[in-house]
């Protein structure tokens, strides 16, 4: 009698861990498989893929257009010029930031707030010295943060000075919103917001907080930590839903332009704000990862069939799109 | 969207090609869907006996080759201080036999395997030779022309012929006997066939039954008409050849030659045997059959390599399922067919050991290594030295143990293993011990299964023995590489969606 009731239970459990497949489909949720086979490879000529993995060309390339940047201090490509380190500091007064061209998820990425006499304030408050700065930089050079691990380039570029709005959502690191552009469409936001759980990094899977951003204002949906519903930052405290992003339709502008600019048909753009400044592009993605959906607790696939099945034939311009993406995708609640 | 309609037929094709191949081979080479079956091979032992008297002997043995049923294997002879060659001549092989100078009984041992085999593939057939008609004397002429005029009478046909001239032989006693006394009757059969347009033979065949000894040659009449030949009972006139009949000697020449040597005969004794297939098969193909296109050709030390080559493809596919179907994480994406490899030679208790053993060393080493800020390809060089200096020391610290299993250890790739250790330690200072895990685990576990997978016998047997078997994989692959559905894992990442949606 024990045996079929144990059983249930069993399956119960697995029913409580796991999707039905058809219950994901109905909710239009895109998995890893159809975004490589249906998008990715569809959309994204793989010639144009250097061109967003080496932040440095994408830099260059949206100079080019026209596109807000953080400011290129300096680019270290040979090993023996890792002694210049410290003349090309020189010519920035405060804070920067030291990544790898060809970096993937966040790696390699060194946030200096402040340099001063007594040495270089990382952003957790430790104090480094010109001597790890320039293991950092060999390091990155070595390819130790590179896809596959080949030889790369350090860039060196001015900090962005964060918008005040996002003071106390933010731990440490740099708050960044993530469009995800569809054929020049934005289609999804979402916010990433690190934590200590995080150690200041913006990935989502090694504990930052993503925030569903509405496509019609900017405005929180939802956040997420560990793929778990939150309310407050799990550090400050601040509640979430309170986040809105200003210069909403700048960021989305900036996002869209980023179509025309690389011709990548399913982007992921990843834009901050600058107090000074206003939106600037941080990187691009040609593989955007699907945790957005997470955030926003909605699949993409509605929006990207919708906007599938939107006629070839009349071009519309990018400032009509942003209007197009705000008026049939802004979520109601 | 490209039509998928070229892709599903490519896949198709793919798929039934291999199946059709597959088939093929299945059907026209016997070859087995499971592995250890076995095959009924006969081993002849004809003995030859000989009283030599001082003079140079020379003795020539006809010998079989592989006929409709049979398979020659390999064959030995035993025959001590004589210098041995095989004879291609018209009457068929023959194992030649010399020696300058023998005295008293002597006795020459030849050995052939046969293989019981309804596939097997016989060297042409020689036709029988056109034999000038032999003017006999009379009253023999007379005599033979009568039995041979009333066997015409009475028969149709090539086969119908032969059967009616055994009848009549055995009805009219009286000219039988006649006959007999100039030369036998098999002879007379042949000849008189002969005579009359029937291309015949006297042919030397042998019952095989298991545990005999001293058998002798029995003679048949081989008939032919056109490609096709039966064998006759010229006692009976029964016709067709028992499974168990073996046909020593079909080419019209004499069984055995002594020269210089009296009393000589011959006598058989034989076994029958049951042998794996693949033994058989491997022996079957040793004699090169370019026509045949087949991994049995190729030398066994070959074999052992494209044996080992030929499972790679399954183990991919399962890295190809496991990541596409489930989505687990992997570290290096076919790493775990390498360390499944490595495992089917150490076996999976020893191999996971050892695995874990240098990778666990490895990683508190190369953390070390990290300190001291070297670049990258001067890191993992560095790597790979240590994990040949660990490899060393545990096979060494292993044999005084008197664990010769921990020897095993030397079978694992280094590089790999190094460039493991080095992505392992990265992801550990970036992400943290538990993706260390999570990956690790992953691969782990992928090679355990490729590696179960990779060690069944019948996969083994199945990738080894059928080519097609190979196309089919690549059709699974390609349709695995266009499937869009979810992984199981996805099915448990955005569960919290569907929750979103009930509330």
């Amino acid at each position: 009698m024990n045996a079929p009731a144990k059983k249930m239970t069993w399956f119960q459990a697995l029913r409580e861990r796991y999707a039905h497949p058809n219950a994901l489909s109905k909710i239009g949720v895109l998995g890893m498989n159809r975004r490589n086979v249906s998008y990715i490879s569809r959309y994204n000529p793989r010639h144009l893929f250097p061109l967003v993995d080496d932040k440095l060309k994408t830099k260059e390339l949206a100079l080019e257009a026209g596109l807000k940047v953080p400011n290129l201090i300096g680019v270290i490509s040979e090993q023996h010029a890792v002694k210049n380190l410290s003349a090309i500091l020189q010519r920035c007064s405060s804070g920067f930031c030291i990544k790898p061209a060809h970096g993937s998820g966040g790696k390699g990425i060194l946030i200096i707030t402040r340099q001063s006499e007594e040495g270089y304030r990382k952003s957790n408050g430790q104090i480094a010295t010109i001597a790890d700065l320039e293991r950092h930089v060999s390091n990155i050079l070595a390819g130790l943060f590179s896809l596959g691990g080949r030889t790369d380039v350090a860039i060196i570029e001015d900090l962005i000075h964060f918008d005040d709005c996002f003071s106390g959502f933010s731990y440490e690191g740099v708050p960044d919103t993530r469009v995800i552009v569809f054929r020049g469409f934005p289609v999804m936001a979402m916010m990433r917001l690190s934590t200590a759980d995080s150690n200041g990094k913006a990935n989502l899977h090694q504990g930052a907080v993503g925030v569903g951003l509405n496509i019609g204002d900017g405005r929180a949906l939802r956040a997420v930590q560990f793929d778990k519903p939150i309310l407050l930052h799990p550090d400050t405290g601040l509640n979430m839903m309170t986040l809105k992003v200003p210069h909403w339709e700048e960021v989305l502008n900036l996002a869209v332009s980023c179509y025309e600019m690389s011709g990548l048909g399913y982007l992921g753009t990843d834009i901050v704000l600058d107090r000074f400044k206003g939106p600037m592009l941080l990187e691009l993605n040609a593989r955007p990862g699907l945790t957005i959906q997470i955030a926003n607790g909605k699949g993409l696939l509605p929006r990207l069939r919708h906007i599938e099945s939107l006629s070839h034939k009349k071009k519309m311009s990018a400032v009509d799109r942003v209007a197009y993406t705000r008026e049939h995708f802004t979520d109601h609640y | 969207m490209a039509s998928r309609t070229p892709f599903y037929i490519l896949v198709s094709l793919l798929f039934f090609a291999g199946l059709a191949l597959t088939l093929h081979r299945h059907i026209a080479f016997d070859i087995p869907w499971f592995p250890g079956e076995q095959r009924q091979t006969w081993s002849i032992e004809a003995k030859v006996d000989f009283e030599a008297n001082g003079e140079p002997v020379t003795a020539s043995l006809a010998i079989p080759n592989t006929q409709p049923g049979f398979t020659q294997l390999n064959q030995q002879t035993a025959s001590p201080g004589y210098g041995l060659s095989f004879v291609e001549g018209k009457g068929g092989t023959y194992a030649q036999w010399s020696i300058r100078q023998a005295n008293g009984n002597q006795s020459l041992y030849y050995k052939v395997d046969m293989l019981l085999d309804p596939f097997a593939i016989p060297a042409e057939q020689e036709p029988v030779a056109n034999v000038k008609p032999h003017v006999e004397k009379e009253p023999y002429a007379t005599a033979a022309q009568m039995i041979l005029d009333r066997a015409t009478e009475r028969s149709s046909s090539h086969y119908t012929l032969a059967r009616e001239l055994i009848h009549e032989f055995n009805n009219q006693e009286q000219t039988a006997e006649l006959l007999v006394q100039v030369k036998p009757k098999t002879i007379w059969i042949a000849q008189l066939l002969q005579e009359a347009g029937v291309p015949a033979r006297r042919i030397h065949a042998l019952y095989l039954e298991d545990g005999r000894r001293r058998q002798s040659l029995i003679e048949y009449i081989q008939v032919f008409d056109g490609e096709n030949y039966e064998v006759f009972n010229p006692e009976t006139g029964e016709q067709g050849q028992a499974q168990n009949m073996l046909l020593w000697q079909y080419h019209s020449g004499p069984v055995l030659e002594v020269v210089g040597a009296i009393n000589a005969q011959v006598t058989f004794s034989m076994i029958s045997q049951e042998q794996p297939f693949n033994i058989a098969l491997n022996q079957k193909f040793a004699d090169n059959e370019w026509l045949n296109f087949s991994l049995y050709t190729l030398p066994l030390e070959e074999q052992a390599i494209f044996k080992g080559i030929l499972l790679i493809p399954v183990g991919v596919l399962i890295v190809v399922l496991m990541r596409i179907l489930i989505g687990i994480k992997t570290s290096g994406t076919f790493m775990p067919v390498l360390i499944a490899m490595a495992f089917i030679q150490t076996s999976l208790t020893t191999g996971l050991i050892g695995f874990l053993l240098i990778v666990g060393v490895g990683l508190m080493i190369r953390s070390y290594l990290s300190y001291l800020n070297l670049l990258l390809v001067a890191r993992i060089s560095a790597v790979i030295i240590m994990v040949i200096g660990m490899i060393a020391f545990f096979s060494i610290v292993a044999y005084k143990f008197g664990l010769t299993e921990g020897m095993k250890i030397t079978f694992f790739p280094m590089i790999i293993l190094a460039w493991t250790i080095e992505r392992m330690s990265i992801l550990w200072e970036e992400e943290g011990a538990k993706q260390v895990m999570i990956q690790g685990g992953g691969s782990l576990l992928v090679a355990i299964l490729a590696y179960l997978a990779m060690n069944l016998d019948w996969i083994r047997h199945l990738t080894f023995n059928f080519m097609g078997i190979q196309l089919i994989l690549m059709a699974i692959t390609l349709v695995a590489g266009s499937y869009t559905g979810y992984r199981l894992l996805e099915l448990k990442r955005f569960k919290p969606l569907t929750k979103l949606d009930k509330s």
